[in-house]
């Protein structure tokens, strides 16, 4: 029986993941990306697992989301995480009040919390701020940002998906009213070809509403970039976070011998032009010495930019008004057949926005196998690459 | 901010081509900018066909390894008006095939490295005085080598002698016998007693100049030939 060739268009941590779903399903998998993998949103993030802790008070769909696929990642891609844990720092007596909320909100969601006093937060993490006053210690981890989307994308490789870097699409191309091929530029011939199929996903991410034009459909997607600081020296071994509502400059995430502080948040038109704003450089330091005071002295070592793929309307203006959640579109109700949008969401829900695409996709097909995503155990990142 | 306009000259390659080529751009940099952020700038605003790696922006993934100026570095540490050269060379690592522009094929680097099995967590240095959370029976983090290739690009061996093991297999073959986590020490010590392996090193030294992430592979190959000539003289005294 010939299977249904599905065509992804970027290959971030969701195109990987939906690639890694889908070819597990019994699809045909090409890829395509227009760069390197990883090289859009997904290797930029700060590098963070989430428990769902950051989201249990106000946005409990997300926080459920993260605890259930942090869970499952730890089983299918051993040995990719710092198992270093979370800890929420209060620092002013109304976020110690704000923890009774807090860590009930975290066991609504099913995410282990743990109070903890002053001094067995500064036994832990000598190098917290001394006012601090109390903790919450939850099960977050630091992830390597580029390597465990690379775990997909090896898995979903040796098992036949075909990942074609330096990749652009041109254009689509359409039989009536069906999406029936894409038109691509190979950067590293020039070649401009054409590649046909079943069911096209765009997973462009931050670039989707871009992918969405060329398309001819609405994608509401909002590019919404953060800046994120790295210092040298590995000031704390758990990730620290602001016990407070979600606010900027409130985590530092340890990774190797650095210290990763973010982030920001505001909203652009063109995910290719994003800027550093000195400003927000200078507010991470702010914040951040504010949880560990050391970082004010760190040696700088890098300050980057990085889009979120936020779904909303168009005048959002901050970026923290939009859901965290993700979203996956069929373009059938706009009239485009053989297409669908995957956005929004995060890193660490990338396996999970990949099952329900992949549900999407095998519903329109009529394809009726079940995800398998969450008992694989991946390859490792090095296999990418041989 | 202090703006100013920049020449970068950019080794260019595309499949069919007989060999690269340079291509010279112009860019706006301010003091923020780094070689990175250019390119990618240069790849938006003036030529889409432009080809290069990278991921994380910070000196954590190893992808956007490259020759700065004849130097190796990643190019999303370096800050272009910090060069203090009117015009920036840019080319693609050595020792590597060239896939187009400033991108390598790192399966050759990947061939190597892998061979030693080194796992990618290792023990996390404690803070001092820190007490391990409970739940945790001690604190992973990763290592330090990111897999960037940089050393074994500014390596004067590598470019001679295509059957060396190189600066960063062999720094990877010695943290598994620093912190073995359980894997066997010996196969992996006779494998680096070798011709090619940790004897072939000239002690250049380019290597630890040229990474990026505090691994200093120069200083682990003469780490693994104290620990190979340790093991030579217990071996003639018997014990």
């Amino acid at each position: 029986m010939a299977s249904y060739h599905a065509v992804i268009i970027g290959g971030g941590g969701t195109g990987a993941a939906v690639a890694h779903d889908l070819i597990l399903r019994g699809y045909r998998v090409t890829l395509v990306e227009r760069g390197e993998v990883t090289s859009g949103t997904t290797g930029r993030h700060h590098g963070l697992l989430h428990s769902g802790a950051r989201y249990a008070v106000k946005d409990k769909e997300s926080a459920v989301e993260c605890i259930e696929e942090n869970m499952i990642l730890r089983r299918i891609a051993p040995g990719s995480f710092e198992l270093n844990d979370g800890l929420f720092v209060a620092l002013t007596e109304e976020e110690a009040h704000y923890s009774h909320e807090f860590i009930e909100a975290c066991h609504e969601c099913g995410i282990p919390a743990r109070r903890l006093t002053k001094e067995e937060v500064l036994a832990r993490e000598p190098n917290v701020n001394p006012d601090v006053i109390m903790g919450v210690q939850v099960p977050d981890a630091t992830m390597d940002a580029m390597r465990l989307p690379l775990r997909f994308f090896a898995t979903a490789k040796h098992n036949g998906a075909i990942i074609k870097t330096y990749t652009e699409v041109v254009d689509f191309i359409k039989r009536g009213n069906a999406v029936s091929a894409i038109r691509v530029r190979d950067h590293t011939s020039n070649k401009v070809y054409e590649i046909g199929g079943d069911i096209f996903i765009n997973a462009a991410g931050a670039w989707s509403g871009q992918i969405g034009d060329m398309a001819g459909v609405d994608v509401p997607i909002r590019p919404s970039p953060g800046v994120i600081l790295a210092v040298r020296g590995r000031l704390c071994n758990m990730v620290i976070n602001r016990l407070h509502a979600s606010g900027d400059g409130d985590i530092i995430v340890p990774q190797r011998a650095l210290s990763v502080i973010g982030t920001s948040s505001w909203v652009v038109e063109d995910p290719d032009n994003l800027g550093l704003p000195q400003d927000h450089i200078d507010m991470m330091i702010k914040y951040g010495s504010e949880l560990v005071p050391a970082v004010r002295t760190a040696p700088f070592r890098a300050a980057w930019s990085a889009a979120r793929p936020l779904i909303g309307p168009r005048g959002a203006d901050t970026g923290r008004e939009l859901s965290r959640t993700f979203k996956c579109f069929d373009h059938i109700d706009e009239g485009v057949e053989g297409f669908v949008t995957i956005t929004g969401g995060k890193a660490t829900t990338l396996r999970g926005m990949a099952e329900a695409t992949a549900g999407v996709v095998c519903a329109k097909m009529g394809v009726d196998v079940v995800c398998s995503t969450r008992e694989t155990v991946m390859l490792p990142h090095t296999a990418y690459y041989v | 901010m202090a703006e100013q306009m920049i020449e970068f000259k950019v080794s260019r390659y595309k499949q069919g081509q007989p060999g690269p080529t340079y291509q010279t751009f112009k860019m706006l940099c301010d003091e923020n900018t780094t070689v990175l952020v250019a390119l990618q700038d240069i790849r938006r605003d003036l030529d889409d066909s432009l080809t290069l790696r990278h991921s994380c922006h910070h000196a954590s993934c190893g992808t956007c390894g490259m020759r700065i100026n004849g130097k190796e570095e990643l190019s999303c540490v370096v800050k272009v008006l910090e060069l203090g050269t009117p015009v920036v060379t840019v080319e693609p690592m050595r020792n590597l095939p060239i896939i187009s522009d400033l991108v390598v094929d790192m399966e050759p680097f990947y061939d190597r490295f892998n061979s030693v099995g080194l796992p990618f967590i290792r023990g996390s240095e404690f803070l001092e005085d820190a007490e391990i959370a409970e739940g945790l029976e001690a604190y992973g983090r990763y290592e330090n080598c990111i897999e960037c290739n940089l050393c074994m690009s500014a390596c004067p061996i590598m470019g001679s002698d295509e059957t060396y093991l190189g600066p960063a297999t062999l720094a990877a073959a010695w943290r598994v016998v620093e912190e073995p986590r359980g894997l066997p020490v010996k196969p992996l010590l006779d494998w680096v007693d070798s011709e090619n392996g940790c004897w072939r090193c000239h002690v250049a030294y380019e290597c630890n100049v040229a990474c990026p992430s505090e691994v200093y592979p120069g200083d682990k190959i003469m780490a693994l030939r104290r620990q190979l000539t340790k093991r030579k003289f217990r071996g003639l005294f018997g014990k």
